[in-house]
């Protein structure tokens, strides 16, 4: 059995209408290795982030279950800490003191100067000496979101979850700070599950790439492995040809699953929502 | 804005000088000891109690600051114990839909009573008149900040709560670190509601009762015919209830957070 076994899992909601129900995804399985970093790219409103959630014990499946190391998930819990895609940052806390919180609730024996050093080296890690006292509100939207990796991976979680992480941060500093993710997972080397919609970005930091088909009744399609050796930088991958190729077929594959009838189309579209609202 | 400021200033010192002059002169015909006393007079019964404010002459006969003294310690009293129940209730209102839809019905109702239509049956079940006041205070005070509580929490964003849960705190660090600070804007809308609507009972709640207190004090001098008294502790009530409000106002901004 893998270190995070994800079992035959699907996800259903009462249909809007109030009769039946409607699938989001059904019979999903895979297995993440220990170490491993696993992305998940899909159209939106494929369910990709409930399956995160599921993950993260935050929603419960329908069918199925989720395993780690052996033990079943039944809720939420701090080795599985999660960067949200809206940062989640207590606005009431400054950025040393929300990264703490979390350094406190990992390791409840750490004196306060031990808890206070810990949480330094992560602030100083993701470029953020200096802002310690700052608020969330006076920070830009990279900023907040280096504080959501540290105070995720300042846990030392067993599987950090990420999910769509940079997706509400502009492109110029999303490639920084996609580098320094790739530094603290290098370091770290936890298992990782992550859930975009950035084809490039799932090829830079994955190890492997979960496909899933479009909306509604979701299926994962295929898992393709990313065989380009580490350490990779944005600015060599852009010539390699292993990485065109992936890119390539993963674009392809977005494109034939959305390429569908205009009545699936819009069911796609009200299930999605219905997926986001639960989120 | 400095400027506006100064302006703003200015107006309003006029209006106080305008309106002053209007009572003085409508008064200024009236026998020494009868009819309304004008601005002149209430200023010299003020100079007067003001001069020493806390001397005691027996039941009758105390100075106005001993009289605000026992009337802010009967708030205060009535006022914390109050609040205290309200965050507490409210927070568990706001965390469970279930239980806010099931107790709500009962605080509509409650609400809108008058807190001193309690009186008689305080009086009539604990025996004492001094308790009797602090828990119409208690009352007066309870209703805005419980249900601003269950407002504040109920709309704390699920993130931070999924965030809480994620870390697996405790229930009271949850409480501290993310409830109460998430709520904190809104509980303490409640509590400035809350300590208005108190300190108006608290004066009418001594009419009720005597002894002591600045609501007993106006009854006292309106049964003495000291009228320049009254209008002088009317505009003293008033001054204690804009710095009670100004003090939490000071609060709300200090802990109001930008999303």
């Amino acid at each position: 059995m893998a270190f995070l076994e994800i079992d035959h899992v699907s996800k259903t909601f009462p249909a809007p209408d109030g009769r039946g129900h409607v699938t989001v995804f059904r019979d999903v399985a895979f297995g993440l290795a220990e170490g491993e970093f696993l992305t998940m790219v899909g159209h939106s409103g494929c369910g990709k982030s409930t399956l995160l959630n599921i993950i993260a014990g935050l929603e419960q499946p329908s069918a199925g279950g989720v395993v780690l190391e052996g033990r079943e998930i039944v809720g939420p819990g701090i080795d599985r800490m999660v960067v949200f895609q809206n940062f989640a940052l207590m606005p009431w806390l400054s950025v040393f003191e929300n990264v703490r919180v979390a350094v406190r609730a990992a390791r409840p024996t750490w004196s306060t100067a031990q808890i206070a050093a810990w949480v330094q080296r992560y602030v100083d890690m993701v470029g953020l000496t200096g802002a310690e006292k700052k608020r969330p509100a006076a920070l830009s939207g990279g900023m907040r979101q280096r504080v959501g990796l540290a105070r995720a991976f300042s846990t030392e979680p067993k599987v950090p979850l990420l999910d769509e992480p940079f997706a509400q941060i502009d492109a110029l500093t999303r490639g920084v700070i996609q580098d320094e993710l790739v530094r603290m997972w290098t370091a770290s080397r936890n298992t990782v599950f992550m859930v975009t919609h950035d084809v490039d970005e799932a090829i830079l930091l994955s190890d492997r790439i979960a496909l899933m088909t479009a909306g509604p009744d979701v299926r994962l399609a295929e898992i393709i492995e990313v065989k380009i050796p580490r350490p990779r930088t944005r600015a060599e991958l852009i010539d390699d040809p292993e990485y065109l190729r992936l890119r390539t077929h993963i674009l392809h594959f977005l494109m034939e699953v959305g390429r569908r009838s205009p009545v699936q189309d819009e069911l796609a579209a009200t299930t999605g929502r219905t997926a986001t609202l639960k989120r | 804005m400095g400027e506006d400021r100064a302006r703003v200033i200015c107006y309003s010192l006029l209006l106080a000088l305008v309106f002053l002059g209007i009572w003085q002169a409508s008064v200024a015909g009236n026998k020494p000891g009868k009819g309304l006393p004008g601005p002149v007079a209430v200023a010299q019964t003020a100079a007067e109690m003001l001069a020493n404010p806390f001397y005691n002459n027996g039941p009758n006969d105390k100075g106005i600051g001993l009289q605000f003294l026992s009337s802010l310690g009967r708030l205060a009293i009535g006022y914390i114990a109050a609040s205290v129940v309200a965050v507490f209730l409210g927070v568990f209102l706001g965390l469970s839909p279930t239980l806010y839809r099931a107790v709500n019905p009962y605080v509509q109702i409650l609400k809108p009573i008058s807190p001193l239509a309690w009186m008689p049956l305080f009086l009539y079940t604990i025996q004492d008149s001094g308790s009797a006041a602090v828990l119409v205070i208690f009352m007066s005070s309870l209703w805005p900040t419980l249900a601003n509580t269950a407002f504040g929490v109920a709309s704390i964003r699920k993130d931070y709560l999924n965030v809480a849960a994620i870390l697996q705190l405790s229930w009271w660090r949850r409480l501290v670190t993310v409830i109460l600070p998430g709520a904190a804007p809104a509980v303490v809308a409640g509590l400035r509601i809350s300590i208005g609507s108190a300190w108006v009972a608290i004066v009418a709640a001594e009419m009720l009762i005597g002894g002591t207190g600045v609501g007993y004090f106006v009854w006292n001098e309106w049964n003495n015919l000291q009228l320049t008294s009254v209008i002088f502790a009317i505009l003293a009530i008033r001054l204690i209830g804009v710095l009670l409000d100004a003090g939490l106002g000071r609060l709300s901004r200090k802990l109001a957070y930008a999303d």
